[in-house]
């Protein structure tokens, strides 16, 4: 499957604290990532449930948006249509990301820079997407 | 050794399960580990109101985790986007799993639209200390007021929270309550949703 995609996790204040690429058109992605935001902010008022689908689109590639408790966005840059496999997907790295978040010695907000939870990420991606 | 019996080994966190665990902590080792905490942070300091300060980020970062496991755990995967959601949210659930009840109380402020109380007769990290008197107003129940502004605040519902001793007659001890002061714009956005 050679589908381009983008995944960001953006902190509640705005700074993307983890990214991955599946190929290398990184500016243009992450540029396109990051102006989606002001709609996901508006749109995770709305709502209270936590994946919220297909919010943007640019060209033929849309952006899908995953809300955690902690307003902690989780973001897919993507082009296929497979609505269950990203929603499988987010909820497994939503995982992932409270077992982070449990380590008393990780500043909520910061960078994820464990090498084991990026292996696991692209696992993931490979697997649902 | 201590704990008989085998436990699987994960060599990694991310392997490991995110199960309810055993749901149950020794409260005796518990009362320990709090009393070191303040001790610690008394020998640090100078003045009451930077102890209150310190014992409120340790429980902010307690907080912050707690809102996270808990909505993913218990709460299915919903976020709380109103006031009164939040709120009952740590009265009850919060409450129930730190504390193993759910809170005495949820009343709203009378004299301003911002303020709320959470009011528990016999707070669990004041059951075992007793303040001088030449520490006026001081109460550890702030590490408690800091797991709320935790909670709060990482569901986008900032706010100032302190904790209170309110005497009641008929009681021995008074009772201890959480004020909870909301910042403007959490009111503005909840007078916007309707």
């Amino acid at each position: 499957m050679t589908s381009t995609a983008c995944f960001i996790i953006v902190s509640r204040n705005d700074i993307p604290i983890y990214e991955a690429e599946r190929e290398d058109a990184a500016q243009l992605h992450q540029f396109i990532l990051h102006a989606a935001l002001d709609i996901v902010q508006d749109l995770a008022w709305t709502t209270s449930a936590m994946f919220l689908k297909a919010i943007d689109k640019f060209n033929d590639l849309m952006v899908s948006v995953y809300v955690t408790a902690g307003h902690t966005r989780f973001m897919l840059l993507h082009d296929s249509r497979n609505e269950d496999g990203i929603k499988s997907f987010f909820q497994e790295v939503h995982e992932l990301y409270i077992k982070i978040l449990l380590n008393p010695l990780y500043l909520p907000g910061s960078r994820i820079t464990s090498s084991h939870f990026d292996t696991k990420v692209r696992a993931l991606a490979r697997k649902c997407l | 050794m201590i704990g008989a019996g085998k436990i699987k080994q994960y060599s990694n966190i991310l392997e490991k399960p995110l199960s309810k665990g055993k749901q149950e902590v020794s409260l005796s080792a518990f009362a320990f580990l709090f009393s070191e905490l303040v001790q610690y942070n008394q020998a640090q300091v100078d003045n009451i109101a930077e102890l209150e300060r310190r014992l409120e980020d340790a429980g902010y970062a307690v907080g912050a985790r707690v809102l996270e496991l808990l909505c993913h755990r218990d709460k299915g995967n919903r976020r709380e986007t109103r006031l009164l959601g939040i709120l009952s949210f740590v009265h009850s659930t919060v409450w129930k799993v730190l504390f193993g009840k759910v809170a005495d109380s949820l009343e709203k402020g009378t004299e301003h639209e911002d303020e709320y109380m959470i009011s528990e007769k016999d707070l669990l990290v004041n059951k075992f200390i007793s303040v001088p008197k030449d520490m006026g107003t001081f109460n550890c129940g702030a590490f408690v007021a800091g797991i709320v502004r935790g909670v709060l605040d990482g569901a986008g519902f900032p706010a100032v929270v302190t904790a209170h001793f309110v005497p009641m007659e008929g009681l021995q001890r008074p009772r201890t309550t959480i004020l909870i002061k909301f910042a403007e714009e959490v009111l503005q956005r909840e007078a916007r949703l309707g």
